[in-house]
């Protein structure tokens, strides 16, 4: 009896050794950037295309103030508000005391310098489709941005999304980096990149899971508003009967082929693609046109 | 019985005034075809601008006109306080135009400020619209940015 007592002990043990394991952060390979050397120019692109400021500059900052990532911003969620944190160069408030491999780790597995778990609010599940080059690019574009000293704010985040050990666990569930949809030629996987990793067009179009996770069976199948009333519009063949050329042209001016305009937050996407290059819209639109009807 | 009937009555009356005095249909109405007279003739220019439609200078300045007429109609009895997505059905008005007016009347007015550009460009040629048409978008953007919901 004592004696399985005490196996029962060592085996419930060693469960929570095993957990605790499993859901340590897991960072990137420490080789990734061997012999990558960050192109600013590239970044400048990498960064409107990812959208890095629509959600990190402070409320309400436009023009060149929307340079400035102080963060700030609030996004309500299920799970609680999450505050947008400064990620300008700032030596102590923002991120410039990290390193190329921290900001990798931070942008593409979600761990912070520190060794804790990230909310996958920030998008890391779809940046981490990124090549390391465009990392690399991305972090040398960073270092050119305004400091700003304004403190990062705290999560409101209650019991128990609050412990961060069970986002690790969440990852074990849903972190996938592997591409969502097939892509045969060049245009298509431009498309996809950009789509999938950078845009990270998912986080709004694609519906959730229970635990926040996206529902990758109904990719880009339309969902729920994430901070409000109204739906995200599904971007799939039965529900977008859009040529592709009119994609394009949406991403470009913000009008739908109808002369409506985009609003609420795609009105900031619409702004970061009206500077990316024509082929990279219309690689955009061939993606949406090839997804699958469901 | 009388007596509850009376006080049903009473109650249908009260209730069926509180709802037409809550519906604002005409005002939906009104800015919803106000949007709507925009965007037709925003259809037109676009197509210009596009190639898909040949360039007219008669009918485009005749489209762009009309845009800066429309654009000039005074907003406050269009968006009355009250009217708002979360108080009434049928509309995707924030409640922040009325809590931010300010900062929504100035958006309201670069829309005509980028109608009359639009109006000084449309008879230009073909070449002039696009960059115009790029001036009233970015006014359209940046008011539904704030002040108008996703679709319902």
């Amino acid at each position: 009896m004592r004696r399985a007592l005490i196996l029962l002990a060592a085996a419930g043990l060693a469960a929570a050794a095993l957990g605790w394991w499993l859901t340590a952060p897991a960072r990137l390979a420490p080789d990734v950037f061997d012999g990558i050397t960050g192109d600013v120019t590239q970044g400048a692109a990498v960064f409107t295309a990812a959208g890095c400021a629509s959600c990190h500059h402070a409320p309400g900052a436009t023009g060149e103030a929307a340079l400035v990532l102080a963060g700030g911003q609030r996004f309500d969620s299920d799970f609680g508000t999450f505050l947008a944190p400064n990620i300008s160069p700032h030596p102590e408030a923002g991120i410039g005391g990290w390193n190329l491999a921290q900001f990798a780790d931070a942008v593409q597995r979600g761990v912070s310098p520190e060794g804790a778990h990230l909310f996958p609010a920030f998008p890391y599940t779809a940046y981490a489709r990124m090549t390391p080059q465009d990392v690399a690019n991305l972090w040398a574009y960073l270092q050119t941005l305004p400091a700003s000293d304004t403190a990062s704010l705290p999560h409101e985040v209650g019991f128990p999304f609050n412990i961060r050990r069970g986002v690790g666990a969440w990852k074990l569930l849903f972190f996938r980096p592997d591409w969502v949809r097939p892509a045969d030629t060049p245009q298509l996987e431009r498309g996809r990149y950009l789509v999938e990793a950078l845009a990270h067009c998912g986080e709004c179009h694609t519906p959730r899971n229970a635990l926040g996770a996206l529902d990758t069976g109904r990719w880009l199948a339309g969902a729920p508003n994430p901070n409000g009333k109204g739906e995200i519009p599904a971007l799939i063949p039965n529900a977008l009967d859009w040529a592709a050329q009119d994609i394009a042209y949406y991403l470009e001016t913000g009008f739908t082929p109808d002369f409506d305009s985009a609003g609420g937050h795609m009105a900031e996407v619409v702004a970061n693609f009206g500077r990316l290059t024509a082929a990279d819209r219309e690689a955009v639109a061939a993606y949406v046109k090839a997804l699958p009807a469901p | 019985m009388k007596k509850v009937i009376g006080i049903l009555g009473i109650a249908t009356l009260a209730l069926g005034t509180a709802a037409a005095a809550q519906d604002f249909g005409g005002q939906l109405k009104a800015r919803q075809g106000q949007m709507r007279i925009i965007a037709i003739n925003l259809g037109i220019l676009g197509g210009m601008a596009k190639g898909e439609i040949a360039y007219d200078a008669a009918t485009a300045q005749a489209a762009a006109d009309s845009i800066a007429g429309v654009t000039m109609v005074a907003p406050g009895p269009l968006w009355p306080e009250g009217s708002d997505e979360m108080s009434i059905d049928g509309t995707k008005a924030k409640a922040e135009i009325w809590s931010d007016n300010a900062g929504f009347l100035a958006k309201y007015a670069e829309l005509h400020t980028a109608a009359l550009a639009l109006q000084a460009a449309a008879g230009q040629g073909q070449e002039a619209i696009g960059p115009a048409l790029g001036g009233l978008g970015g006014a359209c953007k940046a008011c539904h940015e704030t002040y108008r919901a996703p679709m319902n």
